[in-house]
């Protein structure tokens, strides 16, 4: 009786490490934040892309408007692939889209602005890089759905694609 | 003569003192750094990396420090902007618990096994 409850317990405690590890190795070990946390757009200043003067952020945000912020960089290739989306969701009434520019050369930032258009009604500096830690972001391109009260209510990490852009827009409606 | 050797020793005193406060703060910081991961290269600290995202970290640490935060205070800050895995270190709350007391309960259980068998062979 005891001998078939101390099987009984090893067979237990040996399922119980074979489920660990068979999810362990199902699931992916990168780990990446949260993104569907609602959370406060962070306060900070920043560098105004073309008037090269510092700006409150509750002088960039205004109520009762979305915001997409959106980091990217001159020199990072996914931020060309997602452009053209941007240039699309730009068009729509009911969103702003700013630009938080991520540590970049200024002339490759231009051109990069000039070749392939400006989706942003303001582009930011992000000489460092703190300003996008400020966000919560942790790479480039990363994209950020802001509300009509301030609030971050989506996160896209990597560079969006036409279900996300749908996405948004049924969103903002 | 006298005014000379005073004006000296004031001027090592407060010298001394500022290095000294800088040293603090380079402790604290590299004791912070050391316990942050680096989400782009996740095995290492933020220390030790040279990414991009580690070089930006170390410079919110190094400005959080000179605002006058503390160092649970800058842990809370990166803990709300990146979860709780950012930090080396784990928090206990409800998704750490078992992470804690299971080495806990594992260390009370075997101890009870030994305490039974040593009884047992007493007898």
């Amino acid at each position: 009786m005891k001998n078939k409850f101390s099987l009984f317990i090893v067979i237990i405690f040996l399922s119980f490490c074979f489920v660990i590890f068979y999810k362990g190795l199902n699931t992916p070990n990168n780990y990446t934040p949260k993104v569907n946390e609602k959370k406060n757009i962070p306060t900070f200043k920043a560098k105004d892309f073309y008037s090269d003067n510092y700006i409150n952020s509750d002088k960039i945000f205004e109520e009762s408007t979305f915001y997409i912020v959106n980091i990217w960089a001159s020199w990072c290739v996914p931020c060309r692939a997602e452009h053209p989306l941007l240039m699309q969701l730009s068009k729509n009434q009911s969103i702003k889209l700013i630009g938080l520019n991520y540590r970049d050369n200024f002339n490759n930032a231009k051109k990069f602005i000039d070749d392939f258009g400006n989706p942003y009604s303001r582009i930011l500096i992000d000489k460092d890089g703190t300003l996008g830690v400020e966000f919560g972001a942790y790479g480039v391109p990363e994209t950020f759905l802001i509300d009509r009260k301030k609030f971050i209510i989506k996160k896209f990490v990597g560079p969006i694609n036409q279900e996300i852009v749908n996405e948004i827009k049924s969103i903002i409606k | 003569m006298k005014i000379l050797k005073i004006f000296i020793l004031l001027f090592l005193v407060t010298n001394f003192s500022e290095l000294r406060s800088d040293e603090i703060n380079d402790v604290l910081k590299n004791k912070i750094l050391k316990n942050i991961r680096c989400l782009i290269c996740q095995g290492q600290s933020v220390y030790d990396s040279e990414s991009e995202f580690a070089s930006s970290i170390k410079l919110i640490v190094d400005r959080k420090i000179n605002e006058g935060l503390k160092e649970k205070q800058i842990y809370e800050f990166l803990r709300e902007k990146y979860g709780n895995w950012v930090i080396f270190d784990p928090q206990l709350n409800k998704n750490t618990y078992v992470l804690w007391l299971l080495p806990l309960l594992l260390f009370l259980f075997g101890g009870a096994i030994i305490y039974k068998k040593t009884i047992s062979s007493k007898k």
